[in-house]
């Protein structure tokens, strides 16, 4: 049995369910699924400019994993513009680093236990906070 | 409700300490009387489950805030068995004092 895969850790899935291509003669075949792991592969290291050792460390992963995991983020995304293919974003191996909050006012971050009333920042009271993985 | 803020030292004006489960002490301030105690962390030197240990003594001391820099994985499982407030504040260079006066403002 092969040995199973460890969580890969992402701070904020995609934003989008899927892509789809316009102005083309029908979409052939199915759509090239995009994991959560594999989008944030491609984030850290293309859109956040991380080194593999950096983004490997924040997933959780080692760096070898992680270069294999944005190796497939690239080439799906690759296969599904060339072959003119929807995007699907797919949940994947992740675990999501939820109930982070951020206060917008002092920068604090935070955690929301589910008995808390106020949602408050817990340092300066501030109401301007934000959720770090809105669930869309 | 109680808050406790990891400290180096046991003085208000002591540097704020950015790890949980080996920070030297841990400061509990009251917010209803603004009074704030300190209690030694025995686990600074342990050599393995510091944050596990850390979080049972936060339970037994009946806070329901902690600040302070980063938490490891076991000690935040724990907390938010426990309904436990966490609060990582990543500035440098902050004393104690600071911190409960903002919480107070």
């Amino acid at each position: 049995m092969a040995r199973p895969k460890s969580l890969r850790k992402v701070v904020k899935p995609p934003g989008f369910k899927g892509y789809k291509p316009y102005g083309a003669s029908g979409t052939k075949g199915e759509a090239v699924e995009l994991l959560y792991e594999e989008y944030e592969a491609l984030k850290l290291a293309d859109y956040d400019l991380m080194s593999h050792q950096e983004a490997s460390e924040l997933m959780g992963v080692s760096r070898a994993t992680f270069a294999r995991i944005y190796e497939r983020a690239r080439r799906k995304m690759a296969k599904a513009l060339v072959e003119v293919k929807e995007i699907k974003s797919v949940y994947g191996h992740a675990w999501l680093d939820k109930s982070w909050f951020v206060c917008n006012h002092c920068d604090a971050r935070f955690t929301m236990p589910s008995t808390m009333k106020e949602r408050s920042c817990p340092v300066c009271k501030s109401f301007c906070i934000e959720s770090l993985t809105d669930d869309k | 409700m109680k808050t406790l803020i990891t400290s180096t030292e046991d003085k208000l004006n002591a540097a704020f300490d950015k790890r949980f489960g080996r920070a030297a002490w841990f400061c509990v301030l009251d917010e209803s009387t603004g009074e704030t105690a300190f209690y030694p962390n025995e686990n600074i030197n342990a050599t393995g489950g510091a944050g596990t240990k850390a979080a049972e003594k936060v339970v037994e001391l009946g806070v329901g805030k902690i600040i302070s820099g980063d938490f490891g994985p076991k000690a935040k499982e724990l907390l938010n068995k426990f309904n436990i407030q966490m609060v990582i504040i990543e500035e440098e260079d902050l004393s104690v004092k600071e911190i409960v006066e903002r919480i107070k403002k």
